[in-house]
This record gives C-alpha cells, sequence and structure tokens, in this order.
C-alpha cells in the first residue's frame, strides 16, 4: 500500500519535476557552475567580504519589514473584501491587484514623482513602501481566498458562549487561516527580497540588495564568482526559509470544513479593519492616479493624445511595433503562461497537500513542496543567463514557460492551503463508496478548489502580463510584450515617448484589472451554484 | 452541472493552447540563409531597411535583443563557444577592448565610409570591431530656469561642485547606466586617477542626486522632462537639445561641450558564427547611406559616415563637441570593477 502511495507520488510529480529541471535546474546550475570555474575557494573568499555582509543584510531587514507590513495591511483588508459586503468591494479587490503587473520602471517613476521633494525621497521606507504596494495584493488575495469560504458556524458558536470577538479571532479564525497567512508571507518575503527595480530606483542607489548586487556583477562587471556565490546565498536563504515556514504552516489539524459564506454587513467592530483597507486602498491607488493624471496630460493641458499614439511607433519610430499589437502579444503570452502554470501548479499542489502516511513520504512531500518555491528567489539575471546557455533561445516557447515558473510558486501556494484543508475522510468515503481517483477529485476536491483555482489563475495572468525581469533576456525584437515595450518608451528623450510609457502602463493596469475583475466574477457564480 | 467546471476548464484550455504560437514562427529555416543579429534593448531597425537588407542580401534577418551593452558585452563572452547568433551591434568603447580580449570576434576588415576611421578602437589592430555610429554623453542644462533665476548657467565640470549649483545636478549613477559609467569615465579622464574621488567627494557635498536609470534622472528629476521635475543640470547627450525644440524655432536646453564623453557603437562578425558570409554583409550594410542615415531618428545617435545628412532640428540644436574626453579602452577594461566598485562605496556612505 505504502509503495504504491508512494509510486502514484513519485509518478504525478515527475512532469513538473522534469520542467522545472530542465528550464531551472539545468540553467541556474550552469551560471553558477561557471563561477566555479576557478575553483570553490574564490567563491567562498567573496561570502566573507564585508559589502557581502551588508547587502545580506539589507535584504534581509527591508523584505522581512516589508512581509510585516504586508501582512498587517492585507489581514484586515482581506476580511473586509472577502467577507464583509461593502460596496464595490469586487472593484476594489482587482484594482489591489494592479501594482503586482506593473513594470517597476513605470511605477518607480510614479512613486518618485510623488514622493520627491519629501524626506522620504531616496529613503529605506520609500523602499519598503514601494515593496508593500507591489505586494500587498498578494496577502489579500491569498488569505482572502481561505477566509472567505471558511466556516463560520465555529466562530459563532465561540461567540454564542460568550468569547469576544478577539477570543474567536486567536482561538478559532487564525489557527484555520495560518497556514494561508504564512503562505502568503513567504511568497511576499521572497518576492521582496529579489526585488531590483523598486530598490535601485527608490533607493537612489544608496542601498544594495543581493538582487541589485547580482545584476551588477553578471551584466556590468562579468564576475561570476561573486554572482555565483551571492546565488548560493540565495538559495541557501530560500530553503531556510522554507523549513521555517513549514514548520509554521504545519498544524495539529490542517482539515477544515468549508462552505460558502454570505458576505455580512459591516458593523461598527469592523471599523479597524476597514480603516485599514483604506490605508491599503490609498497607498496602491494614489501612485496609480499619478500615473493616470500624468497619462492625461500634454503641454499643461488635458487630453486623450498619448493614447491615441498607442496605435503607432513612438516619436521618431522609436518601436518596431505598435503599443497596441505588444498588447495583444503580451495578452496571448499570458493565456500560455497561465495554463502552463495552473497545469503544474495543479498537480504539484495536488502532491504535496495530500496527508502522508510514513515518514519517508513526508519528507519526500516536503522537498518537492520546497523545491517549487525555488524559482521565487533566484535571481532573473542568473535565470537569464543561464538559459542562454543551456538552452535553445530561439524557441517561441520560453517566454511563457519562463512566466509560468514565475508565477508557479503563487499558484502553488494559493491551492495548497485550500487542499490540505480537506478532511482526507472524504476522500476515503468517496473510495469506499465505488468513485476512482478522478471521480473523487472531481466531488471532494474541486469544489473547494475553484475558487482558489481561479485566484491562482488571475494570478497567474497577472504575473505573467507584467513580467518584465525574465523576459527581459529572453523575449524577441519582432514579439516584444507590453512591459518590454514600456521600458523601451521611457528610455527614449522625446515628452511624446514618455507620455505614451504612461498611457501604455494605464493601459496594462487597466487589462489585469479586467482580467482580475472578470475572474472574480466568474468564481462568485460558480460558487452560488452549489 | 458538477462536471460543467471540468469541462469548461479542458475546454478553455484546448481553446487556447499554444495561443503564442500562433503566426509566422521565423526561428526555423536554413541556418545559411539567415543572419542572426544580436544586439541590447536600444537597438531600432525600422521594417522597411530590414526589408532592404534582405532584399540586397539575399538573406533573412533575425534580431535579438536583449539588456544594455553591458550585458550584451558579457553574454556574449559567456555563449563564446557555441555564440547565439552571426553577428552583433551594439558594443561600445567602454566594453569593446572586453568583448576583443575574451576572443568574441572574427576578423573583418569593412569598407569604412568617410570619416569614420577616426572612431575605430584603440588597438583593435585585427579589425574585430567595426564603428557604426557616435554620440557624446554631456551635462544637459535647463536654460529657461536659469534665465529666469538669473544664474549663469555652468560650464565646466567644477562648476557642478561650486555652492551656485548646490542641488540642481542628477546623474544617472554608474553602476545601474551606460551613460552614468560615460560620466565617471568624464571625471576619471578630466581629474585623473588620483583626483576623480575627491571630485565626486564635492560634487556629492554639492547635493548631486544619483538616480538609477536615464529615464530617472531625465523624465522624472529634470525640469525639461516629462514628469517636470525641479533639477535644472541633468547628465544626458548631446542630441538632446533637438528632442526639447520649442515649437518657435529654438530649443529650451542645451548641452555643456566641455563635460562630454565620446561613445561609439560598434558592430563586428561573431567568431564561430553559422553564416559569417551573412555577418559581414549585414555589417556593410550598417555602414551604407541609407542604415547611416536612420541612425539619428532610430537611435539618437550620429552616423559614423561624415557625409550623410542629418535631420533639421538635429543640424541646427544637436550640436557635438570638438574635444571630448576619452579613456583607452585597454585601460577600462583593466580598471573597470575597481572603479565602479570606489564609486558605489563613496556613492552609498
Amino acid at each position: 500500500m505504502t509503495t504504491r502511495r508512494l509510486l502514484t507520488l513519485v509518478g504525478l510529480a515527475l512532469g513538473p519535476v522534469l520542467v522545472l529541471a530542465v528550464f531551472f535546474v539545468l540553467p541556474v546550475s550552469a551560471m553558477i557552475g561557471r563561477g566555479f570555474d576557478e575553483g570553490p575557494r574564490a567563491v567562498l573568499e567573496v561570502l566573507g567580504r564585508p559589502r557581502t555582509r551588508r547587502v545580506v543584510w539589507f535584504t534581509v531587514w527591508s523584505a522581512g519589514a516589508a512581509t510585516l507590513v504586508s501582512v498587517a495591511l492585507g489581514m484586515p483588508a482581506a476580511h473586509v473584501l472577502h467577507r464583509l459586503d461593502v460596496p464595490g468591494r469586487s472593484v476594489v479587490r482587482s484594482v489591489l491587484v494592479v501594482p503586482f503587473v506593473l513594470p517597476t520602471v513605470v511605477v518607480g517613476v510614479a512613486f518618485r514623482l510623488l514622493v520627491r521633494g519629501t524626506p522620504l525621497d531616496g529613503s529605506a521606507l520609500a523602499i519598503v513602501a514601494g515593496l508593500v504596494f507591489f505586494n500587498v495584493a498578494v496577502v489579500i488575495r491569498v488569505v482572502g481566498a481561505a477566509w472567505e469560504s471558511l466556516d463560520a458556524r465555529p466562530g459563532e458558536a465561540a461567540a454564542a458562549l460568550g468569547a469576544s470577538p478577539a477570543q474567536v479571532f486567536r482561538t478559532v479564525t487564525w489557527p484555520a487561516l495560518r497556514p494561508a497567512v504564512v503562505s502568503a508571507a513567504s511568497v511576499v518575503f521572497l518576492f521582496c527580497a529579489t526585488s531590483y527595480g523598486v530598490v535601485l530606483t527608490l533607493g537612489g542607489l544608496r542601498y544594495s540588495s543581493v538582487e541589485t548586487e547580482i545584476y551588477l556583477l553578471t551584466t556590468q562587471l562579468l564576475d561570476l564568482q561573486a554572482a555565483a556565490a551571492l546565488s548560493i546565498v540565495q538559495l541557501l536563504a530560500i530553503t531556510a526559509l522554507i523549513v521555517v515556514v513549514g514548520r509554521l504552516r504545519r498544524s495539529p489539524d490542517p482539515t477544515t470544513a468549508r462552505r460558502p459564506n454570505r458576505a455580512r454587513r459591516p458593523g461598527r467592530g469592523d471599523l479597524p479593519q476597514v480603516v485599514a483597507t483604506v490605508v491599503a486602498l490609498a497607498l496602491v491607488v494614489t501612485p496609480l492616479l499619478t500615473l493616470l493624471a500624468g497619462s492625461l496630460r500634454e503641454d499643461g493641458t488635458w487630453t486623450l493624445a498619448n493614447y491615441r499614439r498607442l496605435r503607432t511607433v513612438g516619436d521618431g519610430n522609436a518601436l518596431l511595433v505598435p503599443v497596441t499589437d505588444a498588447l495583444v502579444t503580451s495578452l496571448r503570452t499570458a493565456v500560455d503562461a497561465t495554463w502552463m502554470s495552473l497545469l503544474l501548479g495543479g498537480l504539484i499542489a495536488v502532491v504535496v497537500s495530500r496527508r502522508s502516511l510514513s515518514r519517508a513520504e513526508r519528507g519526500l512531500r516536503s522537498t518537492l513542496d520546497a523545491f517549487f518555491m525555488l524559482p521565487l528567489g533566484v535571481s532573473a539575471v542568473t535565470l537569464g543567463f543561464g538559459f542562454l546557455l543551456t538552452l535553445d533561445t530561439s524557441s517561441r516557447l520560453l517566454v511563457p514557460i519562463a512566466q509560468a515558473l514565475v508565477a508557479l510558486p503563487l499558484v502553488v501556494r494559493t491551492l495548497v492551503p485550500v487542499l490540505s484543508g480537506v478532511d482526507d475522510r472524504q476522500r476515503q468515503a468517496a473510495a469506499s463508496l465505488g468513485a476512482g481517483p478522478l471521480r473523487t477529485c472531481a466531488t471532494v476536491d474541486l469544489p473547494v478548489v475553484r475558487r482558489p483555482l481561479l485566484v491562482a489563475a488571475g494570478f497567474a495572468f497577472a504575473v505573467s502580463l507584467g513580467e518584465f525581469g525574465a523576459t527581459s533576456f529572453l523575449v524577441r525584437d519582432e514579439h516584444p510584450t507590453l512591459p518590454v515595450v514600456i521600458f523601451q518608451l521611457i528610455g527614449r528623450p522625446g515628452s511624446e515617448n514618455f507620455g505614451m510609457a504612461l498611457a501604455a502602463s494605464v493601459v496594462l493596469a487597466a487589462a489585469t484589472a479586467l482580467v482580475v475583475l472578470v475572474v472574480d466574477r466568474l468564481g462568485v457564480r460558480s460558487l452560488g451554484a452549489f | 452541472m458538477r462536471y460543467a467546471p471540468i469541462v469548461l476548464g479542458v475546454a478553455a484550455a484546448l481553446l487556447t493552447t499554444s495561443c503564442s504560437l500562433v503566426g509566422d514562427d521565423d526561428s526555423g529555416g536554413d541556418p545559411a540563409e539567415r543572419v542572426v543579429l544580436v544586439t541590447h534593448e536600444s537597438f531600432v531597425m525600422s521594417k522597411d531597411l530590414q526589408k532592404q537588407f534582405e532584399d540586397e542580401s539575399g538573406f533573412d534577418l533575425v534580431v535579438r535583443a536583449a539588456g544594455d551593452a553591458g550585458a550584451l558585452t558579457n553574454k556574449l563572452v559567456l555563449t563564446k563557444d557555441d555564440p547565439t547568433g552571426d553577428a552583433v551591434f551594439g558594443i561600445d568603447n567602454t566594453f569593446g577592448s572586453r568583448a576583443i580580449d575574451e576572443g568574441v570576434l572574427a576578423p573583418y576588415a569593412a569598407d569604412l565610409p568617410e570619416g569614420a576611421e577616426a572612431y575605430a578602437l584603440e588597438g583593435d589592430d585585427d579589425h574585430d570591431l567595426t564603428p557604426v555610429d557616435t554620440g557624446n554623453v554631456c551635462v544637459n542644462v535647463d536654460d529657461g530656469w536659469f534665465a529666469d533665476h538669473g544664474i549663469a548657467e555652468p560650464q565646466t565640470l567644477d562648476d557642478l561642485a561650486e555652492p551656485a549649483y548646490k542641488d540642481l545636478f542628477v546623474t544617472p549613477g554608474a553602476t545601474t547606466s551606460s551613460p552614468g559609467l560615460a560620466f565617471l569615465l568624464t571625471t576619471i579622464a578630466a581629474y585623473g586617477e588620483d583626483g576623480w574621488r575627491d571630485y565626486w567627494t564635492r560634487l556629492l557635498a554639492n547635493g548631486a542626486e544619483i538616480t538609477q536609470g536615464w529615464s530617472d534622472a531625465y523624465e522624472v528629476a529634470f525640469s525639461q522632462g516629462g514628469g517636470g521635475g525641479d533639477r535644472p543640470i541633468v547628465l544626458s547627450y548631446d542630441s538632446s537639445p533637438a528632442f526639447t525644440t520649442d515649437g518657435e524655432g529654438g530649443t529650451t536646453t542645451s548641452a555643456l561641450l566641455d563635460t562630454c564623453f565620446r561613445q561609439v557603437e560598434y558592430a563586428g562578425v561573431l567568431a564561430g558564427a553559422d553564416n559569417p558570409k551573412g555577418a559581414e554583409a549585414l555589417v556593410d550594410f550598417m555602414l551604407g547611406h541609407d542604415f547611416q542615415a536612420a541612425l539619428p531618428d532610430a537611435m539618437y545617435v550620429f552616423p559614423v559616415d561624415g557625409s550623410v545628412a542629418l535631420p533639421a532640428d538635429w543640424a541646427t540644436f544637436a550640436k557635438q563637441p570638438e574635444h571630448p574626453y576619452t579613456v583607452d579602452p585597454a585601460e577600462i577594461t583593466a580598471n573597470r570593477e575597481a572603479w565602479l566598485q570606489q564609486w558605489s562605496d563613496l556613492v552609498s556612505r
């Protein structure tokens, strides 16, 4: 029995493992291997440099602070937007995801236009605010998805027995939510720790993180030993993080009863949470409004001229294809990246979330779980250069695959908490009543993950639309994606090109918000169907 | 009903599968009939010019553009045993000698147009690199701002460190931007190996702002940039004034011609290319009149062919310095890491 379980486990995991081996392990180890060409001593020497220590420390504390703030703002917002019946909540939910896809070069501009002249400009605080701006949506959506379908009755029962709201939260809600919160926080931490543009644009080069240092070492200095040393630091850090997170996430009884809930009207007791939501919303919306306003202005007057230019190739033929073509390329690529990451992520989530019967099995599952988190923590430049060394970069499939890899951990982290919450006895009951494995999956697991699956799809789509780091190493001149085009526009002189870049960013933001909104609507309807 | 979501999901997956693969795929074809150009992200060659090259040479052109000049060069060094293309465009004079030393290129002595010989890379005796375009990185000023404030415009590098110009200058960083690196080299050429750190200390003490890239400096912080910033002195190019015309026959900015560093961009044939003949044809095409004439509009640089007419705004407003600063390419390659490390320590202090 155990052997058979293990074999099934291995069989299910084989596909995703192979994909990750070819498109991640191989390229990254090729790059790190180059660093070891002159022996391990040179690499180890880099780790002892004071500069390396400084860079690592800054990365850890800035990403840690940004994660804490994201969770502090995101938890109440998740409650308000997913459990309370507040007007326009689905619109607000989709707006909050927008920063997640905007290229940092544009958001950096929008952010800096805001903070210029204040003491915030160029400070570490601005970097943390920028990181929160980009990542608070992850907490809201991952936690919100878990919270939404959480059975409200145990909490109500506790309240009826005299527990205060705080007690209900601490003893009933929090234990059920903890896996989702820890998942979201770990993903946010990795995103923050590997952020490139935010640190440089908002910090004005005064701060270096591990990621910016790897860029400098690889693309400018060709100091592959030092880059390899820092890549190893990144890998070790992710591994450590995953071990810690695995401990934190483990709860004595992961099973939770899930059922659709009717959102209730907000009461007076919800005020602090509503305030936190408003703060999160303000943090996200203000830079976006700056962006929107900038895109609508030219020579001091309000105009749509920048939007009309999106069908052109820019002032002085700045682009090869009109922005509208790039948008189509982006949407097509995103569709591919989405189904790829859902397919792989779904398999991984199923494998990882089943209860283990033996130590060996548990070990295998948690190793797999950790393995698929790796792409989040490794520098895009290492992966991009590694692709060049090991793969045929002329293949057009590489871009969606690279984007799917970036989205994969997010998909897995969205699905796993919910899937582990399913009581295995339900599956056993279905099986003993004669259902095959597929039927069991369709009747027991699918109804529970349908909503998180949609959330994950929205995420994957958004990540793919906005992905710039790895894409910029792979994308072909004839078929650039929208973020690549925006980057080209903003790097060229001429105020028309600048205006076009802002307008193109607004279009990217609107496209994302629309997709997320539609996905949300779909989810709500199907929830009502049972 | 229970199966509806599965059916829908499978149908949707099937419908959209390989969406991004729809359309012509130009990655195939006989390697002998196509020429692959590896270049940086700022490369622009209009569809018309690409077609013209294909018609004239009989080769299909495939362009692979990614990264900046530094990333491009380092990428070529890493893949030199199995190059990802046939020809390269965009290695500049700050990275040229690394590319040559690493054996990335195959010699090709193209027939240079009039005046182009002056831009050949120092020490490139085998003709590995062919100069295609040139431009200068110069400090730019907002003329109107200085007129309004009744302050004389700065002229020299030294002026930028004067109290009269406190908190007015913004420049992209040397570690994250190629014009930024060029400005660092300007100061090294001007003040020498012993003096540049001292100059930067004075510059930073005078409130110079360092940004990540050119767009952060010009579009956000510069008072004539798209974002309407508050700093009237910025590091940009000698051609930038041609893009700030006021519509009344003038321009609102000017380049300080005593603060310039000359950048030259090169093309070359990659060693071990599948199609060296095609690569040579492409290098020749880049030296031809039509490609040279399109350079100012396409990439904001000057053609190396002195006989090519410039666009009207360029002829009027884009003044080139007569004696820009230069640093020996071999010296750059030898010292780049140390200089950038020292610069970085000065800035992040």
